[in-house]
């Protein structure tokens, strides 16, 4: 296969993110515009790019081309298919994440000129640049995927994570939403710090940056039973980096303070998409150091500890966290550190135990879900300011009874009551972490789902059941219908879409499907 | 077809009442829940002679999980069906009799109480473990809901504490069948099957310990939801505060859920553990029967005594099943349905008393036969029902029951049990207490001289509370209780219709058992003995010992 050339093959795989690409350059553009007909186009810009770069993606992975180029180069990637469900299910929640933004942005830097705290700036007036960095963001996770070697996936996840810090700090009145994106930069850059010295001993051990090799190095290593210590080393510290973009402990300590800082569209934002870059390249670098697919020895002592530490300590420190807060988004920011701590358990599972399909299935459903709770928070205000406490959830239903039953929808579907979507992911979760031995974790993160009963049915009564509190009088909404449309379209999946179960799960097995990894040796031609 | 439509309708029904107006809504649940009825009526009818054969009404269902074999599977067997029959034939009863106490939110009341309907009809129909799950946990939502909405004034504090229970318990429980389903898949190469009758066959086979734990599991499951003694503490403040139709609906099937949890997968699935353990469930049974009867003497509450009561009756319906013969499980079988209908019925009599004065003071009323003839008649009726007079439905169960565990000894020929006559001894003076407490009630409130609660005398408290409840029952309220009394009359004086169509799949259940207590009585032959004992349940006296253990351990 010397006579190929793999760059151009992979190129071809990226025309997706090419797509959105262009909607970028498009979007910085238009956002200079000085008519403010042209400025409020661009969400829907956004969206349209994120539809194509959908229908790209498809076409790109299940034309002719793509099917030929995956099976005549099995080294072009580590794992090709995992990028065709990632990219559709990013790009489709995408969609779903640039409605719940609409308004967010430029309304709030209008309210505050309205109120006299800063000047009129007619080109501030709708910020192109916030639903360009959105994209790029995007594209980072899509570019995750494809990621052959070190270099690339370093870039794609510093290319998800750098666009966010800037939209956190623009997303809201400068001192709340400054304040989380330097704590998010500076926690981020030592994060980058830590995974980019691991990527080094990984390097230093294998003799490679390129995945595909580096896991023959390391085949060949395990079979001589000498893998090198450094290599080991270095992978538990990229996976500690990584382990900030999840929020899994132990560095998920930024979470409850940036997501309370930064606007509901940003935080639900930062919620799905770092998290499915960070899994991916998890499971990428995984993979490298191979399953073997035999339960217990299949990744090495080390890392296995390290992973279930990690996992245990994650969902623990996320649901305990929950139960003492009275903010809605730190609630919602521990919650997510918990569920990256469940969805751990697939990681640790394994491919040949169905856990990196339940993996991805559990981005999707939780991108899902957890999209619908933040949609509700964004398609409410008073006087202008995000609502944000438990007292300002309490009544919703009298004025706003769809947000309330959106809210509490979303929160059973977190908590995992059957027969919402959230109830079936947690369920294939946890059957791959029991077919994969680890009888322990599941009945760790049951006693987890346990606890977390607690809050959820907080957010699920309140709505729904309490009386108006004096705070949740004032509450109207927001001018923009496009998050309240985003909250219900998200609820209803999340109750209609058990129902296609079948496809979507077996879109997550197509995911991992060629077995090259499930063996830890890349199939020969 | 039938089960399927079963489920269906009433959810149809519900999603009808989005859209409808309020005004429609009460009428919609009806006609709905009246629909499942004939169904499920017509399901019964198709059921063949003596209901003997098992109908199988497989629908593979695009949806599940097809890694893990997860699939929609229906079926019935004479069990399940008595049972659907009796959460069908309640729910338009209740819907019919919340007619007057529900004035505000109308349209989710009725909606939730036909989701609840559809949810527990799936769990009695449920062939596939995960969708019992499924049916087992959608049952909780409905009535957190019910609580908490139309409750009373604790209604929040019911509500949590019944969901948190309950939830915590039925994930345990799903674990322990997890497991099952694990070593079932990894005996099989990975091809999971989570099929209630497959697994049923496979987890006999499994060791002793294996089986102790996945016992211990479950009861953390079914028990919190019977309730057995020590995880009761979450049913007289859930039924306290729900309205009284979701107080019908909890005593009546809810309840049910958990005996038959214990009945579908805990008899028939770990014998070995069973037949170990089954004197200290018993116990517990005992002492639930017992102590929450007397509980129920020193109330003052006419709907916390019933729900102590109710405590009280399951510790029968327990001890009956795991008296692991023929006699004890029909006994418990028709026991739930007795407690179903007689149970079901106090709580209505009690909400029709509340309506009217709005407490539920004992101390307050008495003599309410001068001012309610026909509701003191339902009264006495349904208290004699309950308290297990000969000629109506509860004397049947219970004493079935007992008799089962009378006859449970090592000696007994042909089903040969652990149980024996102290047990049953002891537990008959529940039957005495029984009398005691819902006499003392009824002779409080129904007889006696005229005593109306403090400024409620009837005229003025209906017009007060803008009621337009006459002094006595409505013809409404008469139609409710009337079909309950004629089944508890035919129940009572003709039960062997019910007992000889529950034989064939009691024996089935009960298959394994001679065998295994005969097994297991001869100490050498003691299956890893070694284990057991370092356990610490076997040593000093077994029934206490056990005792500990198990409140330990599903408390923890």
């Amino acid at each position: 296969m010397a006579d190929r050339l793999p760059m151009v093959d992979k190129l071809w795989f990226i025309l997706p993110e090419v797509a959105l690409f262009l909607g970028v350059v498009v979007i910085f553009i238009m956002g200079l515009s000085h008519s403010k007909r042209v400025r409020d186009m661009l969400p829907m810009i956004t969206c349209l790019s994120l539809a194509v770069a959908f229908g790209l993606t498809w076409w790109v992975y299940e034309g002719s081309r793509g099917q030929t180029l995956l099976s005549v180069n099995p080294n072009l990637m580590l794992m090709p298919m995992v990028g065709k469900y990632v990219k559709m299910s990013a790009c489709a929640i995408g969609i779903i994440l640039a409605m719940v933004s609409v308004g967010s942005v430029d309304r709030r830097l209008e309210a505050a000129v309205a109120a006299g705290h800063l000047p009129f700036d007619p080109i501030r007036a709708n910020r192109g640049e916030f639903y360009a960095f959105f994209l790029l963001s995007l594209m980072g996770v899509m570019l995750t995927c494809n990621a052959n070697d070190l270099i690339w996936l370093f870039l794609a996840l510093e290319l998800t994570s750098l666009p966010t810090y800037i939209m956190v700090a623009i997303s809201r009145p400068p001192r709340v939403a400054q304040e989380a994106a330097v704590k998010y930069f500076f926690l981020g850059a030592m994060a980058t710090a830590i995974f980019l010295y691991g990527f080094a001993l990984l390097y230093g051990s294998t003799g490679t940056m390129i995945l595909t090799e580096m896991q023959r190095a390391f085949a060949a290593q395990a079979k001589a039973d000498v893998v090198n210590s450094f290599g080991i080393i270095g992978m538990i510290l990229a996976m500690l980096g990584i382990c900030f973009k999840i929020a899994a402990a132990p560095m998920h300590f930024y979470a409850a303070d940036v997501y309370e800082g930064a606007a509901a569209p940003v935080t639900a934002f930062l919620a799905f998409v770092p998290k499915t870059a960070g899994m991916v390249a998890i499971i990428l670098l995984l993979t490298t150091l191979g399953w073997s697919g035999h339960p217990s020895t299949g990744l090495p002592e080390p890392i296995m500890t390290t992973l279930w530490m990690i996992a245990v300590l994650t969902m623990t420190l996320g649901n305990l966290g929950a139960l003492l807060q009275r903010s809605v988004k730190r609630i919602l920011a521990y919650s997510s550190i918990a569920h990256s701590g469940y969805m751990l358990i697939g990681v640790i599972a394994g491919p040949a135990n169905n856990g990196i399909n339940a993996v991805l299935f559990y981005l999707l459903v939780y991108g899902i879900m957890n999209t619908a709770a933040f949609a509700v928070l964004a398609a409410l205000e008073r006087r202008g300011q995000e609502i944000e406490t438990m007292e300002d959830l309490a009544g919703l239903r009298i004025k706003h009874p769809g947000m309330a039953v959106v809210m509490a929808i979303a929160s059973g579907s977190l908590l995992g009551v059957p027969p919402l979507l959230g109830f079936f992911a947690k369920l294939y979760l946890f059957i791959a972490g029991i077919q994969a031995g680890q009888i322990v974790l599941v009945v760790i993160a049951g006693l987890n789902t346990a606890i977390s009963a607690w809050y959820y049915l907080g957010l699920v009564t309140l709505p729904i059941m309490a009386k108006p509190s004096a705070q949740s009088e004032t509450i109207v909404r927001s001018p923009f219908p496009w998050p309240r449309i985003a909250g219900i379209v998200t609820a209803v999946a999340v109750v209609v879409l058990p129902l296609f179960l079948g496809p979507l799960i077996r879109a997550s097995q197509a995911a991992t499907t060629p077995a090259s990894l499930t063996t830890g040796v890349t199939i020969s031609k | 077809m039938t089960a399927a439509l079963l489920l269906i309708v009433p959810l149809l029904g519900a999603a009808a009442l989005v859209v409808a107006p309020a005004r429609h809504a009460k009428w919609i649940a009806l006609v709905a829940s009246t629909i499942a009825f004939v169904l499920s009526i017509i399901m019964a009818v198709r059921f063949g002679p003596l209901w003997t054969s098992r109908e199988f009404n497989q629908i593979g269902w695009v949806g599940l999980i097809d890694a893990f074999g997860i699939r929609l599977s229906l079926g019935a067997d004479s069990v399940s069906m008595l049972l659907v029959l009796l959460t069908t034939m309640l729910m338009p009863l209740c819907i019919w009799g919340s007619f007057s106490s529900i004035t505000q939110r109308l349209r989710e009341y009725y909606g939730w109480m036909l989701v609840i309907e559809t949810a527990m009809v799936g769990v009695f129909i449920a062939r596939d473990l995960i969708f019992f799950y499924i049916c087992f946990e959608l049952t909780l939502v409905p009535m957190f809901f019910l609580i908490a909405i139309y409750g009373a004034e604790n209604r929040a504090r019911a509500a949590y504490k019944f969901f948190i229970y309950t939830f915590t318990g039925s994930l345990i429980a799903l674990a322990g069948l997890l497991y099952i389903a694990w070593q079932y898949a990894k005996s099989r190469g990975y091809h999971w099957s989570f099929d209630i009758e497959t697994l049923t066959t496979f987890a006999t086979d499994m060791s002793a310990t294996e089986q102790a734990w996945i016992l211990l599991a479950l009861l953390a499951g079914f028990a919190v939801k019977v309730p057995l003694f020590p995880l009761h503490t979450w049913l007289p403040l859930a039924h306290t505060e729900a309205p009284t139709a979701g107080s019908v609906v909890l005593a009546a099937v809810l309840l049910k859920l958990g005996t038959y949890g214990l009945y579908r997968f805990v008899i028939p699935m770990i014998p070995l553990a069973v037949v170990e353990y089954a004197p200290v469930i018993a116990v517990l049974a005992i002492i639930g029967i017992l102590y929450a009867a007397l509980i129920c003497w020193v109330q003052n509450d006419m709907k916390k005594l019933v729900a102590y009561s109710s405590v009280s009756h399951l510790g029968f319906c327990v001890l009956g099943l795991f008296a692991l013969n023929p006699l004890g499980v029909q006994g418990s079988v028709l026991y739930m349905l007795n407690h179903g209908l007689s149970t079901g019925a106090l709580f209505f009599l009690v909400g029709m008393v509340y309506e009217r004065y709005h407490t539920r003071d004992m101390d307050q009323m008495g003599g309410l036969c001068n001012r309610m003839p026909v509701w003191a008649f339902f009264m006495v009726f349904f208290v004699l029902s309950s308290v297990g007079l000969p000629g109506l439905n509860g004397f049947v169960g219970e004493f079935l029951c007992l008799i089962g565990a009378f006859t449970a000894s090592a000696d007994n020929a042909s089903y040969p049990g652990v149980l024996g006559p102290w047990y049953a001894a002891v537990a008959s003076v529940g039957m005495i207490f029984a009398a005691m407490y819902l006499l003392i009630m009824t002779g409080k409130v129904v007889w006696g001289p005229l005593k109306e609660p403090g400024g409620h005398g009837h005229a003025g408290a209906s017009r007060a509370h803008g009621s337009t409840l006459p002094a006595d029952l409505t013809l409404r309220e008469i139609g409710v209780l009337t079909p309950l009394a004629i089944l508890c009359i035919y129940i009572g004086v003709q039960p062997s219709p019910i007992t000889t169509v529950l034989g064939p799949p009691i024996d089935r259940i009960l298959g394994n058992y001679p065998e295994t207590v005969e097994r297991l009585a001869q100490p050498d032959l003691r299956p890893e003995h070694d284990v057991i004992q370092v356990s610490g349940i076997e040593q000093g006296e077994p029934a206490v010992s056990g005792h500990q253990h198990y409140s330990g351990g599903a408390d923890g």
